[in-house]
């Protein structure tokens, strides 16, 4: 029996983790700016105002630094799941394959070709194909964006496949169940949307800063006017999707909502932790220690949240470890929730039912094979489950998860109102005269950022130890490399990945410094 | 719009002649992926299944050995 080295799986996790989190600080700019951009040069082609011209190719600008620093970042994580990941890869096939291949193809094709246009086609094309190609260029980013959440979201849900002992493969018997699964249909747009706020951030913060300097007053102004619009339409419907998001994660991933709450213990009307300081001596969830210092709670919200009933059951992280309460399985049938435990003896059963069909196979013993097969199905929901050693792995790290998890509501719930402050500044005419609005939009450009990456913590770090969710583990995944290779490339990417980071910060100061004159 | 390759030829030449930020950018990209995918990719970040194995099969088969070995 192969005993891995935990610290592979842990450096392998801080490698895509770190790749990830650096190729999100681009992705989310280039989808929000690309929207601003596109509404700006749309009002220009309706007015013909020179003015909104001027406007449009300045961010477009900004919009091109970001999109030229960050192109091909994610190509990186595509190394990562081929050397440090190989079983994994070849675990989930064409499922995730399908999806990052059509991304692959579509974001070459639409935003290769329409960039093009975007920069060079300023008084080369008409006005109509150039406005027309801004937008397809924003639309092809988004879609790109859709294949990418379709294959994260199938890790969070698997849904479509069939496991084929022979290939050792998730093959993909319903690819519209993939795209279409509720789950990637929340996390894409709640995804979307909250890059939306991201990008309208970015452009309050831009102009904020000029109008504090009392530069580029005209622009600064007409800009905060069309990103708050736009920031509080995101900010509305990412509060939506958000909440779409929650249901789903309730359904499909309770450790992980159990984890967003830092809740041990499960109960009817379940309050929602508004503000909270979490006990640091809470070590494990059978300690008895209480999670929390201190909190502030609002009664059945999270009920509401999790079942859209105020009244309805949401278990917590004891709960869910020790089983025995109602629940629904895939099908929506009521069933009594197994324990880990459970589900780790019927994981082991399902993987060694997989050993025993591929011995059966080399040995021609077709009906024990078929016998083995059949276990191995019986069991295969909990066939992740076979790979734990200890139940206390199924819980993911519950600091990290419930901190983000607030940050990100804090973070989406003040933009809420900032940007409706600032639509009402704007058209009262208050804007310039409020440096306290103009610092705040400043820190506002970081917060989207804290809150974007905290989002994305939330997703991930809240799912483990699940690669794909109760299927694999993180532990099985990993490829059997050195350690020493991992770190290595771990340091690499970190120093590009910095290297790139400056590089944007100090091109986009320059030119913000520059202004839209240059 | 008879001679359309040249003028889509003449469109991305006086493009790419005309830049001035742009010329940085192309330089940062050009870097960017000369690292990632002749110094990364290629001494860094093997496929290990197509180094170690040649067909489908093999792979499969240590896979599920790897699978079946860490349970």
């Amino acid at each position: 029996m192969e005993s891995l080295d935990y610290s592979l799986v842990d450096w392998s996790r801080a490698q895509f983790a770190l790749t990830a989190m650096y190729h999100w600080i681009f992705v989310p700019l280039t989808l929000g700016l690309g929207v601003i951009v596109s509404i700006m040069e749309t009002i220009y082609y309706k007015t013909g105002n020179e003015e909104w011209k001027k406007i449009t190719k300045f961010w477009m600008t900004l919009f091109g630094v970001n999109f030229a620093i960050g192109v091909a970042t994610g190509i990186i994580m595509e190394f990562q799941f081929g050397t440090n990941w190989s079983n994994y890869s070849w675990f989930v096939g064409d499922i995730f394959g399908a999806p990052l291949a059509i991304e692959g193809v579509m974001a070459f094709f639409m935003e290769s070709t329409f960039i093009a246009v975007m920069f060079f086609g300023w008084n080369k094309v008409g006005k109509g194909f150039h406005l027309a190609s801004t937008w397809l260029t924003v639309i092809g980013a988004t879609i790109s964006a859709l294949w990418i959440l379709v294959a994260n979201a199938w890790m969070q849900f698997p849904v479509g496949m069939t496991f084929n002992p022979d290939t050792v493969r998730n093959e993909m018997t319903d690819f519209w169940a993939v795209l279409f699964s509720p789950v990637a249909m929340n996390k894409f747009s709640h995804t979307v949307t909250s890059s939306w706020i991201l990008g309208a951030a970015f452009v309050v913060g831009v102009s904020s800063w000029y109008l504090l300097k009392k530069r580029e007053v005209s622009l600064a102004k007409k800009s905060i006017k069309i990103a708050a619009i736009f920031g509080f339409v995101g900010s509305i419907l990412a509060a939506y999707t958000g909440d779409g998001s929650a249901y789903e994660v309730a359904q499909h991933q309770p450790m992980k909502l159990a984890a967003m709450e830092s809740m041990f213990t499960g109960q009817k009307n379940a309050p929602l932790v508004i503000f909270g300081v979490l006990n640091p001596q809470k070590k494990a969830y059978d300690d008895g220690v209480e999670p929390y210092l201190y909190k502030v709670e609002v009664p059945s919200v999270l009920s509401y949240l999790a079942n859209k009933d105020f009244n309805s059951f949401v278990p917590g992280i004891n709960d869910l470890m020790m089983g025995g309460f109602p629940t629904k399985d895939t099908y929506g049938k009521e069933i009594m929730a197994l324990s880990v435990k459970e589900k780790m003896a019927s994981g082991k059963i399902a993987v060694q039912a997989l050993s025993d069909y591929k011995k059966a196979k080399a040995e021609k013993n077709d009906s024990l094979a078929a016998v083995s097969k059949s276990l191995m199905e019986d069991n295969y929901a909990n066939f992740g489950y076979g790979f734990i050693k200890d139940e206390k792995q199924v819980m993911p790290n519950v600091p990290m998860t419930c901190y983000s998890f607030h940050a990100m509501v804090v973070v989406g719930i003040f933009f809420i109102f900032f940007f409706l402050y600032l639509i009402l500044a704007s058209s009262k005419g208050w804007i310039e005269n409020q440096k306290w609005i103009l610092r705040l939009g400043i820190l506002g450009t970081v917060m989207a950022y804290v809150g974007s990456q905290a989002g994305w913590i939330v997703a991930e770090v809240g799912r483990q130890p699940w690669v794909i969710q109760d299927i694999m583990p993180s532990y099985a995944a990993v490829s059997s490399i050195e350690v020493g290779a991992v770190q290595t490339t771990f340091f690499l990417f970190a120093i590009l990945f910095t290297v790139l980071l400056v590089a944007e910060v100090g091109i986009m100061i320059r030119q913000i410094k520059k202004g839209a004159e240059h | 719009m008879k001679n359309w390759p040249y003028t889509l030829f003449r469109f991305y030449v006086d493009g790419f002649k005309n830049m001035k930020l742009g010329k940085t950018l192309w330089l940062i990209i050009g870097i960017k992926l000369f690292i990632m995918f002749f110094i990364l990719k290629l001494f860094f970040f093997p496929d290990i299944l197509n180094t170690k194995f040649k067909t489908e099969a093999q792979k499969a088969d240590f896979v599920g050995k790897q699978l079946i070995d860490r349970k």
